[in-house]
């Protein structure tokens, strides 16, 4: 299996109980070619998290398999597969936990190895990516809401991973931040896999979405699609806002 | 509270004390306490050179006089301690209006107040001219272990992410009419101490996996280069430190 022609992510019947036995997924498939742009939708406890979590082996040891970029998600390869796969949390305090936006930045390549200048150009490209250029010696404390997800993102991309895992990106952002957020994402040359109960963010940046509910996939198709089928919404407690109907807005390209 | 915290202490300004590498400024407060507080209480003398170095520095950084005695402000608690001791300690007393004062007491407490305040001068000097991660980066390459100079950090970082939650829980008390004035009242405080505790622990598990995520496999990661100070600008900070340790051992000698 040659790397050009493995999907950047393949999850295979991929099953998880916590340890207190609450059985959060049941046999999840899912595939993912490179350069997509795929929303993970579903409601709360849904499992959503569970599976983004797996995704690096963070959580594991259930049945089924992962590989992300043709490499399996097991114990050796660890290292390898948390490069590849970047997880942006919810939380931007919960990300950016070193004193400098610079040392944030620099964290996730500094532990594959990646020193000097080489790393210097890392920061200075991820933070430009994020618009973020000139605020590499700030605290993180002293920055936006929106400042501090944007350098979120790129303590994520300065690990140049063959896929971007957003958790609930645009939850607590301003109209403006929330727009800001989505232009540099639209921007950004990277397989992409936002998990979300944001339904037109989902519509403007990714064209495919996947409904994970009760531990399993229910759907997955055109996000259009999917948010126009008005009975799978509801099944599923995925709710539009009041009066928007996804119909009504041009897809992205 | 909250917007500033830890980092409210640096004053900016281009001065050569601010310039100095932060490890070196660390190494010569550390040395310059050092000689201060094994110079021998009885040479009065020695402690107006050490004094008088400190006032220098101080000048040359250009920090405000007024800046520097609100800082010091936290040896209060010190200064009440060492007040007492002549009236509590025993021995051979002299009368100071109309007060029995013990001799032994009297040397003891000038030992404390004139050591604690050339101390606590000494790091507000510190503070005031070092941004906090720089410090760090200095412990670091002062080759502090690691695992110090990690925790140290997340403090920093998270001291002022922990008080804006107890700020917000505190609003939230106040919203719904809690607003104790009396010790028996205070209830709802230690439970919100509690939950405080509880979010933290669940914010550090977080921290963790974001961590993880990322690559971390127990080592925090060099991300600054060890070794940039230059031998002058070593030499140049050493001489404050240098200066007290042969007044320290000319007081030893005069006695």
């Amino acid at each position: 299996m040659g790397e050009s022609v493995a999907p950047a992510l393949l999850v295979e019947g991929v099953a998880y109980a916590y340890p207190d036995s609450h059985q959060a997924l049941y046999g999840v498939s899912l595939r993912i070619e490179r350069g997509e742009r795929v929303a993970l939708l579903g409601p709360n406890g849904a499992g959503k998290t569970t599976l983004v979590l797996h995704l690096n082996g963070v959580l594991g040891g259930g049945a089924g398999s992962i590989s992300v970029a043709g490499l399996t998600v097991a114990k050796p390869n660890l290292k390898e597969i948390r490069r590849r796969v970047g997880i942006v949390f919810q939380d931007p305090d919960d990300q950016l936990f070193m004193p400098t936006v610079h040392d944030d930045v620099a964290f996730g390549p500094a532990n594959m190895g990646v020193r000097g200048a080489e790393l210097e150009a890392r920061v200075a490209t991820a933070l430009e990516a994020v618009g973020m250029t000139g605020y590499a010696d700030r605290r993180p404390h002293h920055l936006s809401f929106g400042q501090r997800r944007r350098v979120a993102v790129a303590t994520v991309l300065a690990m140049e991973p063959e896929i971007l895992v957003l958790d609930e990106p645009s939850s607590n952002l301003d109209p403006a931040s929330r727009r800001e957020l989505a232009d540099i994402l639209s921007g950004l040359d990277v397989t992409l896999l936002m998990v979300t109960h944001d339904l037109p963010y989902a519509l403007q940046l990714c064209e495919r979405s996947v409904v994970l509910n009760d531990g399993v996939v229910v759907a997955d198709g055109g996000t259009a699609d999917l948010l126009a089928d008005a009975r799978l919404m509801a099944e599923n407690r995925l709710e539009l806002p009041y009066g928007f109907d996804p119909r009504s807005v041009r897809p992205p390209r | 509270m909250g917007a500033g915290g830890v980092h409210a202490l640096y004053r900016a300004a281009d001065t050569p004390v601010h310039r100095l590498p932060a490890e070196v400024k660390i190494a010569a407060t550390l040395a310059y306490v050092l000689a201060v507080v094994l110079t021998p209480p009885q040479a009065f003398w020695a402690f107006a050179v050490h004094g008088a170095v400190l006032l220098a520095l101080v000048a040359l950084a250009r920090i405000p006089p007024l800046l520097l005695l609100r800082r010091m402000s936290v040896e209060i608690p010190f200064v009440v301690f060492a007040l007492l001791i002549p009236l509590l300690a025993g021995g051979q007393t002299v009368e100071v209006l109309g007060f029995e004062l013990s001799q032994p007491g009297l040397v003891q407490a000038w030992n404390i107040l004139a050591k604690a305040t050339l101390g606590v001068g000494a790091s507000a000097l510190l503070a005031t001219t070092t941004e906090v991660p720089d410090l760090l980066v200095g412990l670091q390459r002062l080759r502090v272990p690691p695992v110090f100079v990690s925790i140290i950090s997340f403090m920093v970082r998270y001291a002022d992410v922990i008080v804006a939650e107890a700020h917000r829980m505190r609003v939230a008390r106040l919203s719904r009419g809690y607003n104790p004035r009396a010790i028996w009242e205070v209830k709802a405080l230690a439970s919100s101490v509690g939950v405080l505790f509880v979010r933290s622990y669940e914010r550090g598990e977080r921290v963790y996996l974001a961590m993880v995520s990322r690559g971390y496999d127990g080592a925090m990661p060099q991300l600054h280069p060890v070794g940039s100070a230059r031998a002058g600008q070593w030499a140049g900070a050493m001489a404050a430190p240098a200066i007290a340790v042969i007044v320290m051992g000319a007081a030893w000698a005069s006695l």
